[in-house]
C-alpha cells in the first residue's frame, strides 16, 4: 500500500501531499522536509528508488515537479512509477499539458483527480478515460452552478439528476433559456425533460426569472 | 422569440467550450487564491511569508466565524486554509468548518468540505466523529456524486468505533448497479479491514461476492482485500487459487476489455495483484504451486515488451517464482530474466536486478558467480543506492574466505555514507560478519575499532554489549582468549595515547571496560600509566556523564601501587564534589576502594568469574522489607498498567458511600501463588488488583469484566506449576543455546575452489576473486531455505554443563540462598530422591540447616490427618515432593501424636511438623485449637544415645503474645525420650502469617553447651473462630466497625447454589459462621480469638463474590480477605 505521496517543485517547495497512513503533523513535516532534501540532493541520472527507513521511496522528476511516493517494502517500484506516470497523464489530458503553474493554482482540482485515481493508498481505477469521466461529471454541475449561482433551489435540483452527462446538458440548455425567457421553460420541459425533475425545475425556473 | 433563441446559440460555445476544458478557465487571477499565491511568490524572505500567511490565517478566521458567510465563499476560504496548511501553517480552527463545510454544502461546497477534512484530519482525530453523521446521509442520496464523495472519504478515512454505524449502507452498495459504486464500496470495506478486521469478519461472503463481480475493476479492488487476508491467513484460501489462476490466465491472455490496458499491456496492476497472491499461496506448498507454474511461465513469455510496466510484471515475476515452491525450469527462465535486469543499462532496472538477486543468492549462490563482474561494476557505481543493494548481496555471500575484502568494501561505504539509517543497520551487519567469520584477533579487533568509530552514538546499542560479553565469556580455548584480549588492550593502549578526543562515548565506554577488566595481562604496562590515560578522558570536554562513569569504574579496578593511588586520589577529589551524583557516587567508591586494597579485592575480584551471577528475578529478598512496609501502611505497588486503569477509574462516579477508614489494603497484594518461596509475592498482587477494581468500579462492571478475564487468578495460576519450578532455577541464560551451536557446525560444509576467470581487467578480477571465494560452483544448490552457516570462530563457550549443574544444585540450595526459608522436609524429600547420597553426608547437612518451618497446613480433625492434599500444596516445603514426605513423616507423627497432652487429645489440631534437627535433637511441633486461644506443643525426640542435661527452650513471638503452659520445661532428657512444652499463643495485631521463633540449649556429657534455632510459622485463619451472632446482632455491629475492605473473589461455580457453595468451603475452612444467606448475598462473622470480631458481606456479582469486611481491628479484614483467596482457590 502507498503510505504517501509528495509533489515538490526543484526549489522544495511542496506541491501537493496526501497521507494514506495516519501520522501527526510533526511528523509529516519531519518527513516532508527530510524527503525533499534527499531527493533534490539526488542527481538526474541516478536510481529512481531509495530505501528510506524501513520504506522504500520511488521518485520521478517532470520538468520542475518531482512526484515521490512512498511504499513499503513488498510492493514493486515499478508499478509506483508507472503509478506517478499515470497520474502525469491525467493531469496533463485534464489541464490540457499540465505545468507546474497549473497545478498550484488548481491544487484541489490535482487532488480532486488522485482521489479518484488512488484511493486509501491503492489504484483504484486505472483507466484514464474513467478517471477523468468521473471528473468532468463533478466538474461540469460545478459549472453549473457557477452559472446559475447563487440560487438554493437551483443547487437542490443538482443533487437530484442522477443521470450523468445527456440530461445534464439538456438541463443545462433549459435553464440558459429560463434565464432568458420564461414563457420558452414550459414548452421546452414538456418534451424534454424527464418526469422527476418537473417539479424543482418549475420551481427553480420561476425563481431565477 | 427569434432573437432569443439567437441569443441562445451564441451563447452555446462559450459554455461547450468551458465543458471541453474544464481547467483552462481556472488560472483566473481575480481569485482570492491566486492572490494570495502571487502574494506568496513576490516574497523574497521566509520571514515575510510568515508574516503574510499569519495575517491570512486571521482574516479567513474571522470569516469562516462569522455568520454570515454563505458556504459559496466557505469553500473558497477552505481552499485558501488547505493552501496554507500545505506550506506547513497550522490552522486547526478550520477543521470544524471543513467538517460543515461537507455537512451543510451543496454538491460542490461538500466536495471541498470532504477534500479539506481528508486532507486535515486522520483517522484518530476526535472531529472525524462529527463527520459520521453527514456520511450516513451522503450514503443514503439518491446522487451518485454525492454517494461517490461519501464513499472517497470511507475509504480514506473513518472512525473504527462507528464502522458499525455505516457498514450496513457500504455492504448495500456492494449491489449497486453503478460499477464506480461498487468499487468504492469495495475499498471502503478493504479500508475497514485494514482498521477493524473484526468488525467486517461477518460479511467475507460478500467479498467473495466481489471478487466474482462482472466488472473486472470491481474484482481487482477486491484483491486488495484478499491479499491482505491471505497475508494473515494463507491456508484458509487455497480453495481459490485455481480461481486466482484462471484470472491472471485471462488476463494476460488479453481477455480484458481495452479499457484496462496500459500502454497495451493488460491491467498490470492486476497482473501484480494476483502474482503477488499467488506468492503467498504457493509458498512451502507444493501441491498448491503446482497449479501455477502454468500461468507464470506464460506470463513469462507475454512479458516481452521493452517497457517499464512489462518490467514491472517480470519483476513481480520472478520474485514469485522463487517464493513459491521450486520447479527447476522456471527457476531457470527466472534467474535469465534477473540476468537482464542485472545488465540493463537502465539503472532502475539495475538496482531492481540486484535486489532480485540479494533475494535469491542464498538459494542459489551460482547466480552470483555468474554476474561477478556487474557486481564489482556496481560496487564502484556512483549512485550510493546502486552501492548500497550491491553490499548487501554481498552480505549475503559472505563465508570466512571471503569475509575481510566484503568487510573492507562496507567499512569503506560507511566512511562516505551519512545517512544515520543506513550506518546503524551496517554497521549492524559488518559487526555481524566480524563475530562470525574473523580470520584472527587482529582484524577482529580492528574491524570493531572501526564499527566503533563510525558507528558512533547511532548504532545499536547491542553491538558493543555483545562484543563486550564476547571477550568477557571467552572461547573455547583459554590462550585464545588470553591472546584476543591482550590485542584488544595494546590497541585501544595505543589508540588513547593518540587522540581520543575525536572517538564517539560509546567506544570510549567499550575502551575504558576493557582496560579496567584486562590491561593487566599485559605485562609491561603499569597500572598508573592506564589510570593517567582513563584519567585524561575524565577532563576532556566532550565526554558524557556515563562514559565518565564507566571510566571511573575502570579507575576503581585498576589502582593499586602507590602511583596509581595517587593518581586515584587526585581524581576521586576532583570529582567527589561534582554536581552530578552518579559521578560523584562513583568517585567516592573509587578513593574508598583505593585506600583499602583488600575490600577493593574482595569486591572487584580479578578476571572475576562472572558467569554465575545469579539473579533472582522474583526480588523475593525484598518480600520482607515490602510486607513490613505494608504493614506500616504503604500503599501496595501497582503495576502501571493498573495506576492507569485507576485513573480511568476515578474518572466514573463513585457510587458507593466512602469507606471511613483508609484501607491498608493488604489484600491486594496478597498471595495468590508461591511462585517465590516467600512471605507476599509481588506479581501476585496483580491478580488481586484488578479483580479488587473491578468491584470498586460500580457501575462499569461491565466493561472491567474484559479486564479481570485477562488478569484475573484464573489465567494466572493455570501458569503456576511452570513459574513455580522455572523461578527456582536462576541461571544466567546462554546467549545461543548449544546445540544450535552444534548443529551450525555439524551442517557446515565447505570447500574451497577456483572462481572461474573471466576475461576482465586484471584488477577487476581480482577482486572478483578474493570476492567470491568460496562460493562453489560444484555445491549443490540448497533451494529450500537458507545456505548452512559457516563455523564461527568466535564461538561462544557452551554452557549445556554448567546449567544442567546448576539446576540441580538449585533444586536443593536455592532456597536456602534465596532466604532462609529451608526447611528439614526438603532436604528429607531431596536425599529421598537421591539415595546414593551416603550416610554421614546427610546429618551433616542435616546439623547444619537452621530449621524454619512454614507451617500453613490445615488444621485436621483428629480423624483426617493429612487428607487434604490441595492445602499441603500452599505449602512450598510440600510442593517439591508431596508423596515422599508424607510417607516419611507419618510413622513418625503418629508416635508423637501419642505424647501429645491429654487435654489437648479432644481438640482439633495440626499436623505435626518438624522444626530442627541434630544429631542428639529433633524438634517437632503442632498447634491445637483452644476456644480462647491456640496452643503450640513443641515436642522435644532425644534421638542420641546419651541423656540430655540442662534443656532450656524460649519462644518468642514479635506478632503473638507467648505464655508457657503447664510445669517449666523440661530440664533433662532421657535418651530416645520426648518431652512436651506447651505456649499458648494470643494475637497481638493480626498479620496474614505469624511466626514464632524459639532457642533451645542444651548439654551434652561430652560437649559443652549446644544451642539449636527453630522458628514455626501459623497462618492467621488458625486464630480465627466462628463468631454465633443473629442477622439483628449482625445489622448493629455492622454499622459499628470502622475498618473495612472490599474485593472480590472466585466464586466455585460447579455447584448448583454457587454463594452456599462458595461460603461452605468458607466456613470448613476458616471457621467462619454462617449468619445468614438470602437470595445472591450472605453474611458471614467470625472473630479472632474471642475478641475481635470480623464481618463479612457477601454478594454475587457478574460472576464472582464481592465481599465486604468490616471489623473494629485494623488489618484484621485484610488478612482475613487473603485467607479467604487462598481457601477459595485452593478448594
Amino acid at each position: 500500500m502507498m503510505q504517501f505521496m509528495l509533489l515538490f517543485s526543484r526549489q522544495g517547495k511542496l506541491r501537493l501531499q496526501k497521507w494514506y497512513v495516519p501520522l501527526s503533523d510533526k511528523e509529516k513535516k519531519k518527513i516532508t522536509r527530510e524527503l525533499v532534501q534527499t531527493v533534490l540532493a539526488r542527481k538526474p541520472k541516478m536510481c529512481s528508488f531509495l530505501e528510506w527507513r524501513d520504506l522504500k521511496i520511488v521518485y520521478k522528476r517532470y520538468a520542475s515537479l518531482y512526484f515521490c511516493c512512498a511504499i513499503e517494502d513488498q510492493d514493486n517500484e515499478l508499478i509506483t512509477l508507472e503509478i506517478i506516470h499515470r497520474y502525469v497523464e491525467l493531469l496533463d489530458k485534464y489541464f490540457g499539458s499540465v505545468c507546474e503553474l497549473d497545478i498550484i493554482f488548481n491544487f484541489e482540482k490535482a487532488y480532486f483527480i488522485l482521489d479518484e485515481f488512488l484511493l486509501g493508498g491503492e489504484a483504484q481505477e486505472t483507466s484514464k478515460k474513467n478517471v477523468l469521466k468521473a471528473i468532468e461529471q463533478a466538474d461540469l454541475l460545478q459549472e453549473l452552478c457557477a452559472f446559475l449561482s447563487p440560487s438554493p433551489v437551483m443547487s437542490t435540483l443538482m443533487c437530484l439528476c442522477t443521470d450523468w452527462l445527456p440530461s445534464l446538458l439538456l438541463l443545462l440548455l433549459l435553464l440558459l433559456l429560463s434565464t432568458l425567457h420564461a414563457e420558452l421553460l414550459s414548452a421546452w420541459h414538456l418534451f424534454l425533460c424527464p418526469e422527476h425533475l418537473t417539479l424543482s425545475l418549475f420551481g427553480g425556473g420561476g425563481q431565477s426569472t | 422569440m427569434s432573437d432569443v433563441v439567437e441569443k441562445t446559440l451564441t451563447a452555446l460555445p462559450s459554455l461547450l467550450s468551458l465543458d471541453s476544458q474544464p481547467g483552462s478557465a481556472k488560472l483566473s487571477s481575480t481569485s482570492k487564491l491566486g492572490s494570495l499565491i502571487r502574494g506568496i511568490t513576490e516574497l523574497t524572505s521566509k520571514h515575510e511569508e510568515e508574516k503574510l500567511i499569519q495575517r491570512e490565517l486571521l482574516s479567513i478566521k474571522e470569516q469562516v466565524a462569522s455568520p454570515n458567510t454563505t458556504m459559496r465563499q466557505m469553500k473558497e476560504l477552505m481552499v485558501r486554509t488547505i493552501y496554507c496548511e500545505m506550506l506547513g501553517y497550522e490552522a486547526s480552527f478550520s477543521y470544524i468548518h471543513a467538517i460543515k463545510l461537507a455537512q451543510q454544502g451543496s454538491v460542490l461546497e461538500k466536495r471541498v468540505g470532504y477534500l479539506a477534512v481528508s486532507l486535515f484530519l486522520n483517522e484518530s482525530h476526535e472531529l472525524l466523529l462529527l463527520l459520521v453523521n453527514t456520511v450516513l446521509k451522503d450514503l443514503q442520496s439518491t446522487n451518485l456524486i454525492e454517494v461517490c464523495m461519501a464513499l472517497t472519504v470511507v475509504s480514506q478515512m473513518f472512525p473504527k468505533d462507528m464502522i458499525p454505524a455505516i457498514l450496513p449502507l457500504v455492504e448495500e452498495k456492494l449491489n449497486h448497479p453503478k460499477e464506480i459504486i461498487r468499487r468504492k464500496a469495495v475499498l471502503a470495506l478493504y479500508k475497514f479491514y485494514l482498521i477493524a478486521p473484526n468488525q467486517v469478519q461477518h460479511i467475507h461472503n460478500k467479498f467473495r461476492k466481489a471478487l466474482c463481480d462482472k466488472d473486472p475493476g470491481v474484482m481487482t479492488a477486491s484483491l486488495h482485500i484478499y491479499l491482505q487476508m491471505i497475508q494473515e491467513n494463507p491456508e484458509g484460501y487455497k480453495d481459490l487459487t485455481g480461481s486466482f489462476v484462471t484470472i491472471l490466465k485471462q488476463v494476460v491472455g488479453g481477455k480484458l476489455p481495452m479499457d484496462f490496458n496500459y500502454h497495451s499491456v493488460p491491467a498490470p496492476w492486476l497482473q501484480i495483484q494476483l502474482l503477488r497472491i499467488l506468492s503467498l499461496l504457493g509458498k512451502n506448498d507444493p501441491s498448491t504451486s503446482e497449479i501455477m507454474y502454468e500461468v507464470l511461465d506464460e506470463s513469462l513469455r507475454r512479458a516481452g515488451m521493452n517497457h517499464n510496466i512489462t518490467y514491472a510484471i517480470l519483476y513481480e515475476c520472478v520474485k514469485c517464482i522463487y517464493t513459491i515452491h521450486p520447479k527447476s525450469d522456471l527457476l531457470e527462465k527466472a534467474a535469465k530474466c534477473i540476468g537482464n535486469f542485472v545488465l540493463s543499462p537502465k539503472i532502475n532496472l539495475k538496482y531492481l536486478g540486484l535486489k532480485a538477486l540479494t533475494y535469491v543468492v542464498q538459494q542459489d549462490p551460482k547466480l552470483a558467480l555468474q554476474h561477478q563482474m556487474t557486481i564489482i561494476e556496481c560496487l564502484d557505481h556512483p549512485d550510493l543506492i546502486i552501492k548500497r543493494e550491491t553490499l548487501e548481496l554481498l552480505f549475503r555471500i559472505t563465508n570466512a574466505q571471503n569475509v575481510t575484502v566484503i568487510v573492507e568494501k562496507m567499512l569503506e561505504f560507511l566512511r562516505i555514507s551519512k545517512d544515520d539509517h543506513n550506518t546503524i543497520d551496517l554497521v549492524g551487519k559488518v559487526a555481524e560478519l566480524a563475530e562470525k567469520y574473523a580470520p584472527d584477533n587482529e582484524w577482529f579487533i580492528e574491524t570493531m575499532n572501526t564499527v566503533f568509530s563510525i558507528g558512533g552514538d547511532v548504532m545499536q546499542p547491542d553491538i558493543p554489549n555483545s562484543f563486550l560479553k564476547l571477550l568477557s565469556e571467552g572461547f573455547d580455548s583459554v590462550e585464545e582468549d588470553r591472546k584476543l584480549r591482550l590485542f584488544a588492550v595494546n590497541s585501544y593502549i595505543s589508540l588513547l595515547q593518540g587522540e581520543p578526543g575525536k572517538l564517539p562515548q560509546r567506544f570510549l565506554q567499550v575502551i575504558s571496560w576493557v582496560l579496567g577488566e584486562y590491561s593487566y595481562l599485559k605485562e609491561d604496562l603499569e597500572s598508573a600509566a592506564v589510570l593517567r590515560l582513563l584519567a585524561k578522558l575524565l577532563d576532556m570536554k566532550n565526554s558524557s556523564s556515563e562514559t565518565k562513569s564507566w571510566v571511573f569504574m575502570a579507575m576503581t579496578k585498576l589502582c593499586e601501587g602507590t602511583a596509581g593511588v595517587s593518581v586515584a586520589q587526585e581524581v576521586s577529589e576532583t570529582y567527589s564534589s561534582s554536581m552530578d551524583t552518579v559521578l560523584r557516587q562513583r568517585a567516592q567508591e573509587l578513593e574508598h576502594l583505593s585506600q583499602d586494597s583488600e575490600l577493593c579485592a574482595k569486591v572487584l575480584p580479578r578476571g572475576g568469574d562472572r558467569e554465575h551471577v545469579e539473579v533472582d528475578s522474583s526480588l523475593s529478598f525484598l518480600d520482607g522489607f515490602v510486607s513490613e512496609a505494608l504493614a506500616a501502611g504503604a500503599a501496595p505497588y501497582k503495576p502501571p498498567h493498573q495506576r492507569q486503569e485507576e485513573l480511568a477509574q476515578a474518572k466514573v462516579l463513585s457510587l458507593e458511600p466512602y469507606s471511613l477508614s483508609l484501607p491498608i489494603s493488604m489484600s491486594s497484594c496478597s498471595i495468590t501463588d508461591r511462585q517465590s518461596p516467600t512471605l507476599l509475592s509481588m506479581s501476585s498482587g496483580l491478580s488481586g488488583d484488578s479483580t479488587d477494581l473491578s468491584h470498586k468500579g460500580g457501575s462499569t462492571t461491565l466493561k472491567l469484566d474484559g479486564v479481570k478475564r485477562v488478569w484475573g487468578r484464573e489465567g494466572y495460576l493455570s501458569q503456576k506449576e511452570p513459574v513455580e519450578e522455572s523461578a527456582q532455577v536462576e541461571v544466567p541464560s546462554p546467549v545461543r543455546s548449544p546445540n544450535q551451536q552444534e548443529e551450525g557446525d555439524s551442517s557446515h560444509s565447505q570447500t574451497p575452489t577456483v572462481t572461474p576467470t573471466l576475461g576482465c581487467e586484471q584488477e577487476k578480477q581480482q577482486l572478483a576473486s578474493s570476492l567470491f571465494l568460496g562460493l562453489s560452483t560444484q555445491s549443490p544448490v540448497c533451494l529450500m531455505g537458507k545456505s548452512e552457516p559457516a563455523p564461527q570462530r568466535f564461538r561462544r563457550k557452551a554452557k549445556s554443563l554448567n546449567t544442567s549443574e546448576q539446576i540441580s544444585n538449585s533444586l536443593i540450595s536455592s532456597p536456602s540462598a534465596v532466604d532462609n526459608l529451608l526447611c528439614n522436609n526438603l532436604l528429607d524429600s531431596s536425599i529421598t530422591s537421591e539415595p546414593d547420597l551416603s550416610p554421614p553426608e546427610r546429618t551433616t547437612e542435616l546439623t547444619t540447616a537452621n530449621g524454619t518451618c512454614n507451617t500453613e497446613t490445615a488444621l485436621t480433625d483428629s480423624g483426617m490427618k493429612g487428607s487434604n492434599p490441595a492445602l499441603n500444596r500452599d505449602n512450598s516445603v510440600d510442593a517439591t515432593d508431596p508423596p515422599s514426605h508424607e510417607d516419611m513423616d507419618r510413622p513418625k507423627n503418629v508416635c508423637l501424636m501419642s505424647h501429645l497432652p491429654a487435654e489437648l487429645c479432644g481438640l482439633a489440631h495440626s499436623e505435626i511438623t518438624p522444626l530442627c534437627t541434630n544429631q542428639s535433637l529433633s524438634l517437632s511441633a503442632c498447634h491445637v485449637q483452644k476456644e480462647d486461644s491456640l496452643v503450640l506443643v513443641v515436642f522435644i525426640n532425644n534421638c542420641s544415645d546419651s541423656d540430655i542435661q540442662q534443656t532450656r527452650i524460649q519462644v518468642d513471638s514479635e506478632d503473638l503474645e507467648v505464655s508457657c503452659v503447664g510445669d517449666s520445661p523440661v530440664e533433662e532428657l532421657r535418651s530416645l525420650s520426648v518431652a512436651v512444652c506447651q505456649y499458648s499463643l494470643t494475637v497481638k495485631r493480626p498479620l496474614v502469617n505469624v511466626e514464632v521463633v524459639g532457642m533451645i540449649s542444651y548439654q551434652l556429657p561430652v560437649v559443652t553447651t549446644q544451642e539449636l534455632q527453630f522458628s514455626y510459622k501459623l497462618p492467621l485463619s488458625s486464630f480465627i473462630r466462628p463468631l454465633m451472632v443473629s442477622t439483628e446482632e449482625y445489622g448493629t455491629m455492622w454499622l459499628a466497625f470502622s475498618n473495612d475492605t472490599k474485593q472480590n473473589l472466585t466464586l466455585i461455580s460447579d455447584e448448583q447454589e454457587p454463594l452456599a457453595a462458595t461460603l461452605n468451603v468458607l466456613r470448613k475452612k476458616l471457621q467462619l459462621h454462617i449468619v445468614e444467606i438470602i437470595g445472591m448475598e450472605g453474611i458471614v462473622a467470625c472473630s479472632l480469638l474471642q475478641d475481635q470480631p470480623c464481618l463479612m458481606h457477601c454478594r454475587v456479582h457478574a460472576g464472582t463474590l464481592a465481599v465486604w469486611l468490616r471489623s473494629p481491628t485494623p488489618d484484621l479484614p485484610d488478612c482475613l480477605i487473603y485467607h479467604c483467596q487462598r481457601a477459595l482457590q485452593c478448594h
